[in-house]
């Protein structure tokens, strides 16, 4: 346990500095590609932070009854994916009969981040931190969060720069990295408020 | 050590396995959308799918073929159909491909769009004769130094049911750098009568995908999928005097027409402008003199644009547009039938304009 910090800090520093994106830059594939679009990035970000808040528990509860009590931690890689792939699609399949609208906004965007690094990444720091259940649940919802801030904020600023003269040789994800940069270091800013160790 | 093996698999096993009853259970009850029925242009035809998957495979089930090159991952963009009703609203993945003019008429992505629920929907009469076909090479000959013959013989179904001048879409299978099987097209050289074949021309075209596998894999005996045919590019029924201009494999769908208008004894007035660079790309010259003596009022203009030497050229000289400008006559009574690179027809097209053939009796084939 991690007894520093309360579980609420960590739901506050896995927005903010300890954004999963920018501190760790996981995730950045769909963050690269999906952010030319407010509208797009909202949706695959509402969807990031529903798996998030969801598969982190549920990997918690997988690890520690299942994992631990036979000794196989080091099956966790796989383990978590397969528990994650597994989620994924039964939503998907559960949104897609029974709405819509839901579908239209959220299902279409879940299948592209079964296999996004982030979601992983979230499960395996759990572990790591030896976070408790409910605080596995926070800091999933928190980075869930954190990554929708981003990728928002990217999209907000990419659409800006299209009117803007960009040199050719840094056009699409050339300066979307460099943009990326740019805001960790504007999150490092954050980092004197709370620490995640 | 063992144990401990056995223990990691067992519980790596417990977990799939719990997982995927839950997915079975799932797809038999959540995905479960029951049979939904599909009428199509108006209820000439109607079938009843199971529920939940694309409209594009539910279409393909039934054995209508609606043309994509991607396989239904949604990004050929090719397998549009307009729906009436029963698709709801219009997913982002499909958004890329759809103009707002399409907008307006409900066309949609057949491969995004779900049948879930019961609906109408609108394609084209042709492609109910749609068909996907197994075939073996029966031969491959060199025409030119770049342009091959591939004859294909149909195995299942057994014969197929054209119109001279269609196309059909040849699957190339993995090879070298090639990873996932892709469509192209080709016109039909072979006539409508000749059901059991297929004979396509096929020219080299440098990093071609198809035509490299064509020209250095492909060997006599090897099997060959393709799926038709598709296209409007045929003979209209009329007596008004017919025009061809093709140039390299262009040849092909003219072929066809010629060989059927032979076989069915049809007498119309026909000149057809062949053009090339030089003899070396000049084919089948054997077979137009022939069709020629078979045909009275047949005519076939070759014609090179730039003859070498050697070549002892003695025919037709100039670029095919000049050849047509100085040769047709009775225009405006005339059809024309053109088939070639994009270039070619929209420069013949032009000549045509001013020739005075009417637009509507222009008819071509670009690719």
């Amino acid at each position: 346990m991690n007894g520093s910090i309360t579980p609420l800090a960590i739901f506050f520093a896995s927005i903010f500095t300890g954004n999963i994106l920018l501190t760790n830059y996981l995730g950045m594939c769909s963050f690269l590609s999906v952010s030319k679009e407010l509208k797009t990035s909202t949706g695959l970000g509402v969807a990031v932070i529903f798996v998030m808040a969801t598969t982190t528990p549920l990997n918690w509860l997988v690890y520690q009854h299942l994992l631990i009590p036979f000794g196989l931690e080091y099956l966790r890689f796989i383990v978590f994916i397969i528990v994650i792939a597994a989620f994924v699609q039964l939503t998907e399949m559960t949104i897609e009969r029974y709405s819509e609208p839901l579908y239209q906004s959220l299902g279409i965007f879940l299948p592209l981040i079964t296999v996004n690094c982030a979601i992983l990444g979230v499960s395996l720091f759990m572990v790591i931190r030896e976070y408790s259940f409910f605080t596995s649940f926070l800091f999933g919802l928190g980075s869930g969060i954190g990554w929708f801030i981003a990728i928002i904020a990217m999209a907000g600023i990419r659409q800006k720069l299209r009117t803007a003269k960009i040199p050719p040789g840094l056009e699409g994800p050339g300066i979307t990295l460099i943009i990326a940069g740019f805001m960790a270091m504007a999150f490092m800013g954050f980092s004197g408020m709370i620490a995640l160790s | 050590m063992i144990t401990s093996l056995l223990v990691s698999i067992g519980i790596i096993s417990l977990i799939s396995v719990f997982l995927a009853i839950l997915m079975v259970i799932a797809d038999a009850t959540i995905g479960n959308y029951g049979i939904v029925k599909i009428s199509v242009n108006d209820k000439t035809k109607e079938f009843e799918v199971e529920g939940g998957q694309s409209l594009l495979r539910a279409l393909n089930q039934e054995g209508v073929f609606i043309p994509s090159a991607c396989g239904g991952r949604g990004s050929c963009g090719l397998c549009k159909v307009q729906v009436i009703e029963g698709a709801g609203e219009y997913l982002p993945t499909e958004l890329p491909w759809i103009s707002e003019e399409e907008k307006k008429q409900n066309i949609r992505l057949s491969c995004q769009v779900k049948a879930k629920t019961d609906m109408a929907i609108v394609i084209p009469e042709e492609l109910f004769y749609v068909k996907e076909y197994s075939t073996v090479v029966e031969s491959i000959k060199d025409l030119t130094h770049d342009i091959k013959e591939v004859r294909l013989l149909l195995k299942d179904p057994p014969s197929i049911t054209t119109k001279a001048g269609q196309y059909i879409q040849f699957e190339v299978p993995e090879y070298g750098d090639l990873d996932e099987s892709v469509y192209r097209a080709y016109s039909m050289a072979s006539p409508p009568g000749d059901s059991t074949h297929v004979e396509l021309e096929i020219r080299l075209v440098p990093n071609g995908i198809c035509t490299t596998y064509v020209h250095e894999v492909l060997k006599e005996g090897d099997p060959v999928t393709i799926n038709g045919p598709y296209g409007d590019f045929f003979l209209r029924e009329t007596e008004n005097n017919i025009i061809f201009i093709a140039g390299g494999s262009g040849m092909a769908p003219i072929k066809s027409i010629l060989l059927d208008m032979e076989q069915r004894g049809i007498q119309r007035k026909a000149t057809y402008f062949f053009g090339a660079r030089s003899k070396r790309d000049l084919f089948l010259l054997d077979k137009m003199r022939e069709l020629e003596e078979k045909m009275p009022n047949f005519k076939f203009v070759p014609a090179l644009s730039e003859p070498l030497e050697e070549d002892n050229w003695e025919g037709e000289v100039g670029l095919i547009t000049d050849v047509v400008r100085r040769m047709v006559e009775e225009a405006p009574s005339s059809e024309a039938y053109l088939c070639g690179s994009p270039g070619m027809i929209d420069a013949c097209i032009k000549v045509l304009h001013e020739l005075k053939v009417p637009e509507e009796n222009i008819f071509y084939d670009k690719f």
